[in-house]
């Protein structure tokens, strides 16, 4: 005799820590399984990109911290690579390598944050957490002896950087280099081979190479189903096509695979860091610009490798000091849009891993 | 064998657990002092150099900063107003990277509650006040990075700083 039960619809959030931010679930469940989900978001909606539109170039730079608060270096550098990409603005070398140093320390932070949050998702109660967010803190030490900050950074700047580094950043970061790869290891030896992880994370939230590519996925996402694309080396822009690293992808576009390609791309960031390390140069970190500057009529987008995936910006600008039109391509958002496929068929407790797997960032997503 | 990779992962937790030291700090106990660069809530605002331009309201995001001049003579301005509204503040630090005649700076303090709303509105009175005991942050100011900072009256030390970076470049460099 099989049992009839009614469907059952669950508002998972807003409010649930698991969910990363302000974002619900309306999650429809036949017993356990999931029969369909719906994604809610908007709660944490600021209006960044009309906020935008009356602010100058410079002035963008603190509020694209506050979209993606997880790694706001990469957003900075996204920000002005766009203007500078309008103005044709110089940067100089100097300034460049920090970019790459900055970014790929943000990407060490946010991959680190993010497969704690997962451990945490899967019931691992704050022990890796608590290991991830210990390697973080030294790098944003390492930010806010820079710029001052530790995650409202606005360090980069239209034609450069904000400031030089500090002396003593140099034989920090070395230190930290130093050190990364052993924490690393650790968190492989806590989970890669951990017999209850693989038995939560393999074969759930499995998405083809199809489905990935048709809807637009990038990052870890992407090659995480096997795709092979990073805009580092498929389009470099600044000077990532002087440094050596691997793509890391995975085989079968399941959560355990997102995690792997994850835990794979902060190993070739120590390796980026330790190029950008050996060959920074001396010299100025920042082209002089009027204080309200303007660009001149036209549009540009540049994207960028950030953590999470393809981050870019569209400006318009009609000329004037302000851009007429800002329209910010995150990809917490378009990496959002698959989760309804990814999740029917499982149970609730998948749908928690798969959300954690795909690495949001709610003010990324509302904007 | 089943269980091997829990060992692992153990044994990790094991040896955090046993032989590594605490990495956190009891806050109000223990302190950690920010860094020199800190962008923090203390505004250091100097009135002999500040003429009244008006540069660091411009250059606000959110439009913080109210400046009321008058004129005197000699084409002189009188700072008559200088209002810092922290309710609103975020401590971005552009007003600074404005200021053309270093007479603003971050400052190092971010324990800035308070039971008023009016009580943080920071005008030219308390700025004034403040100005000769407060150490300026380095934030956009690379030159006051190794300062003495134990020294209750910094403004000599800034000053005997700062005169040795305007033999350098300059605006550039920073």
């Amino acid at each position: 005799m099989t049992l009839r039960t009614d469907p059952v619809t669950i508002n998972f959030g807003p409010h649930h820590p698991s969910t990363h931010g302000v974002f619900q679930m309306r999650i429809t469940a036949d017993g356990e399984v999931i029969t369909n989900l719906e994604p809610v978001m908007g709660y944490l909606h600021r209006g960044c990109e009309k906020l935008s539109e009356g602010r100058t170039y410079t002035q963008l730079v603190p509020l694209t911290d506050r979209l993606d608060y997880l790694s706001p270096m990469s957003n900075n550098v996204a920000c002005v690579l766009a203007a500078e990409k309008l103005g044709e603005i110089p940067v100089p070398e100097r300034a460049q390598y920090i970019r790459v140093i900055m970014a790929e320390l943000q990407r060490l932070a946010n991959h680190g944050a993010m497969t704690g949050f997962l451990l945490n998702d899967l019931g691992t109660f704050f022990t890796l957490f608590h290991y991830t967010m210990r390697e973080r803190e030294k790098i944003l030490d390492l930010f806010e002896m820079t710029c001052g900050t530790r995650v409202t950074v606005s360090y980069m700047r239209p034609g450069g950087v904000l400031q030089d580094l500090p002396e003593e950043f140099m034989p920090r970061l070395r230190a930290l280099l130093d050190e990364l790869p052993q924490r690393l290891d650790e968190y492989e030896a806590l989970i890669t081979e951990n017999e209850i992880v693989l038995a939560r994370t393999k074969g759930v939230g499995v998405m083809p190479r199809e489905m990935a590519l048709a809807a637009g996925c990038s990052g870890p996402m992407l090659r995480g189903s096997g795709v092979k694309w990073d805009i580092r080396k498929n389009d470099p822009y600044g000077i990532y096509d002087r440094f050596q690293f691997d793509i890391p992808v995975g085989t079968n576009g399941d959560v355990y695979d997102r995690y792997w390609v994850r835990i794979q791309e902060m190993r070739q960031s120590v390796r980026i860091l330790e190029q950008a390390y050996r060959d920074i140069p001396q010299g100025d970190v920042r082209t002089r610009l009027p204080l309200f500057f303007r660009l001149p009529t036209g549009e540009a987008y540049a994207r960028i490798e950030a953590p999470k995936g393809e981050l870019g910006f569209y400006l318009v600008s009609d000329g004037g000091i302000a851009p007429y039109r800002l329209h910010v391509r995150s990809p917490s958002f378009i990496n959002l849009g698959v989760l309804r496929d990814l999740t029917v068929g499982y149970t609730v407790a998948d749908a928690v891993i798969t959300l954690g797997s795909v690495d949001i960032v709610l003010g990324e997503v509302d904007r | 064998m089943y269980g091997t990779g829990l060992m692992k992962g153990m044994a990790v937790v094991l040896k955090t657990m046993l032989f590594k030291p605490p990495f956190t700090v009891q806050y109000p106990e223990q302190r950690v002092e920010p860094p020199r660069r800190f962008r923090g809530a203390s505004f250091v605002w100097y009135e002999d150099r500040c003429t009244g331009c008006s540069t660091c309201a411009k250059a606000c995001p959110q439009g913080n900063i109210e400046i009321v001049t008058s004129a005197g003579q000699y084409n002189q301005y009188f700072v008559e107003k200088f209002d810092i509204d922290h309710l609103r503040c975020m401590f971005c630090g552009l007003c600074v990277e404005a200021c053309p005649y270093d007479a603003l700076f971050m400052g190092g303090d971010f324990e800035n509650a308070s039971y008023s709303r009016a009580a943080l509105v920071v005008g030219k009175k308390l700025l004034n006040a403040a100005a000769p005991t407060r150490i300026p942050s380095s934030y956009f100011h690379p030159e006051l990075d190794h300062i003495d900072i134990t020294s209750g009256r910094p403004v000599p030390e800034i000053r005997k700083a700062e005169q040795e970076k305007n033999q350098d470049i300059g605006w550039a460099s920073r």
